[in-house]
């Protein structure tokens, strides 16, 4: 893989830490009034998406890390593992537990997903912003009640649980913002 | 995008106010008899100080020069004190200067540098101008208390770092650095105290430097003199000093050496740093050495960076907002 120099720092650049692919989020020059100048980098890990600090004497070099972001179709879960298909080249790639973390309760056959490949493997999955789906349990709400005001839990196909308006009843379509894991309507079937 | 690059990055009202700021440094002068100076940009010498680079260019042309390598200065120090060995009395200039790699939210490659000679003034002395000079430019633009704060290089250390910068070993620095939550650069080396030093002043305690008010550190340890005269005390210091505002380094200034020899030692030294680092050997400025043998008279001078003082005086957050066309877009 490329070595960079910390000229080519910047934001959005995937370099290996410790083993493990980091992007860098923030690159600053800085220097005393004489002496040794440095560049102090926030660098997210991309295996657990922990942001530290670190510095590099400013000329010194970094590995590149060889990381992509693709998107690609959700296929299905085996039980273990999650199967996405390349829609271009019909490639298959399999992602476990780790990488698919907090998006697995947002995934529907189908969905297309951001995944990032860290020598090829998928390393983390993005559901997509928004999802719609069926509810397939909650308690019925009041009748009458179109505030939305207080709300209740709702079960959704996928087993994900959202708070969703009295009104919303069971076997009713939604769309859901994965990111805040928040109800934004009803959807008309 | 790409299209609008032709345009400032600087507001025509910040540029307004560089022009302001600059008459207003030049009526400070005239009213105290400081001659303005221009020296070249080019120069068939460099400054060896390994942790400058120099832009180089190449000559051609009649004369001698024909095919030598000229650098561009990265301060008119050398030229300005060659007008005080010729008997200049107190000068200053406004000048561009040049400096490799430098680049970021505080750096140009190319930036103006305020610089100025005082004749018979110590660091001390000079420091006070620089303070009234500064104040002056500043009190109506930003948040400034007028009391202004000192501290030696060493104070500086054992205030916000419960360490002693003269004594401290390589594992103590490396220690303090990391309990400070600073990662260690890789390649730090194991013999020189001074880039970690470096490292803590940069990521620990300039930030909090000069909050509101100007900030002086001076007394710079040995080994960081740069041009400084040395004070024999125990340990021996460089007169030098630096002047900080809102986290930000503004000047450099010295009590300037003017020993020959010594100063000879010290480019040489340097050099001889520069081959272990890898880095391009520099040509020592004759001329200069020729100058100090021939008698600097006692003074001190400071090189303050000008787009800094514009961008404080404009509230801006980085340099580029306060240059008309900084690197991306000349």
């Amino acid at each position: 893989m490329a070595m960079y120099s910390t000229n080519e720092f910047k934001s959005g650049l995937k370099i290996m830490l410790d083993g493990d692919p980091y992007t860098i989020v923030e690159n600053e020059f800085v220097k005393p009034g004489k002496g040794q100048a440095f560049n102090r980098v926030k660098v997210r890990n991309l295996k657990t998406g922990r942001t530290i600090e670190r510095t590099f004497k400013s000329g010194d070099t970094a590995e590149g890390a060889d990381v992509v972001d693709v998107e690609l179709q959700y296929l299905y879960n085996d039980g273990e593992h999650w199967h996405f298909m390349d829609q271009q080249s019909y490639e298959q790639l399999t992602a476990d537990a780790a990488a698919v973390s907090d998006a697995a309760k947002w995934l529907k056959e189908e969905a297309i997903c951001q995944v990032t490949l860290w020598n090829g493997i998928p390393l983390s999955v993005a559901a997509p912003n928004f999802v719609i789906m069926t509810i397939v349990e909650t308690d019925p709400g009041l009748r009458g009640d179109t505030s939305g005001g207080g709300g209740k839990p709702a079960t959704l196909e996928t087993g994900a649980v959202v708070r969703v308006p009295l009104f919303v009843q069971s076997g009713e379509v939604i769309k859901v913002d994965t990111r805040t894991g928040e109800y934004v309507s009803r959807v008309k079937e | 995008m790409a299209s609008d690059l032709w345009r400032p990055e600087a507001t025509l009202s910040t540029l307004r106010l560089r022009a302001e700021l600059l008459a207003q440094i030049r009526a400070f002068f005239v009213a105290r008899g400081v001659l303005e100076v221009e020296t070249p940009i080019l120069s068939a010498a460099a400054i060896p100080d390994p942790h400058l680079a120099s832009f180089s260019t190449r000559y051609a042309g009649p004369g001698p020069l024909d095919g030598r390598a000229l650098y561009l200065h990265t301060s008119p120090e050398f030229a300005m004190k060659r007008l005080l060995a010729a008997g200049s009395g107190c000068i200053y200039q406004i000048a561009r200067v040049f400096r490799l790699g430098e680049a970021g939210r505080r750096h140009n490659p190319e930036f103006t540098l305020l610089e100025w000679y005082r004749v018979g003034f110590d660091h001390h002395q000079l420091m006070a101008e620089v303070a009234e000079l500064v104040n002056q430019l500043l009190t109506d633009r930003l948040p400034l208390t007028q009391e202004v704060e000192w501290s030696r290089y060493r104070a500086l250390f054992q205030h916000y770092l419960q360490i002693n910068p003269q004594q401290a070993g390589i594992a103590e620095l490396a220690a303090c650095a990391t309990a400070h939550g600073v990662s260690i650069p890789p390649g730090m080396p194991t013999d020189d105290a001074d880039p970690w030093l470096d490292l803590l002043l940069t990521h620990c305690i300039e930030p909090q430097l000069g909050q509101g008010r100007l900030t002086f550190v001076y007394d710079y340890p040995a080994s960081q003199a740069a041009l400084a005269r040395l004070r024999p005390d125990d340990p021996a210091v460089g007169e030098r000093f630096e002047l900080y505002l809102n986290g930000i380094e503004l000047a450099n200034g010295f009590h300037e050496l003017g020993d020959a020899t010594e100063q000879r030692r010290r480019f040489e030294r340097e050099n001889t740093v520069r081959q272990e680092l890898d880095l391009p050997v520099m040509p020592l400025d004759e001329r200069l050495l020729a100058a100090l043998e021939s008698g600097l008279p006692d003074c001190a001078g400071v090189a303050l960076g000008f787009d800094r003082l514009v961008m404080l005086a404009a509230g801006a957050d980085s340099l580029s907002a306060v240059l008309a066309f900084p690197l991306d877009r000349a």
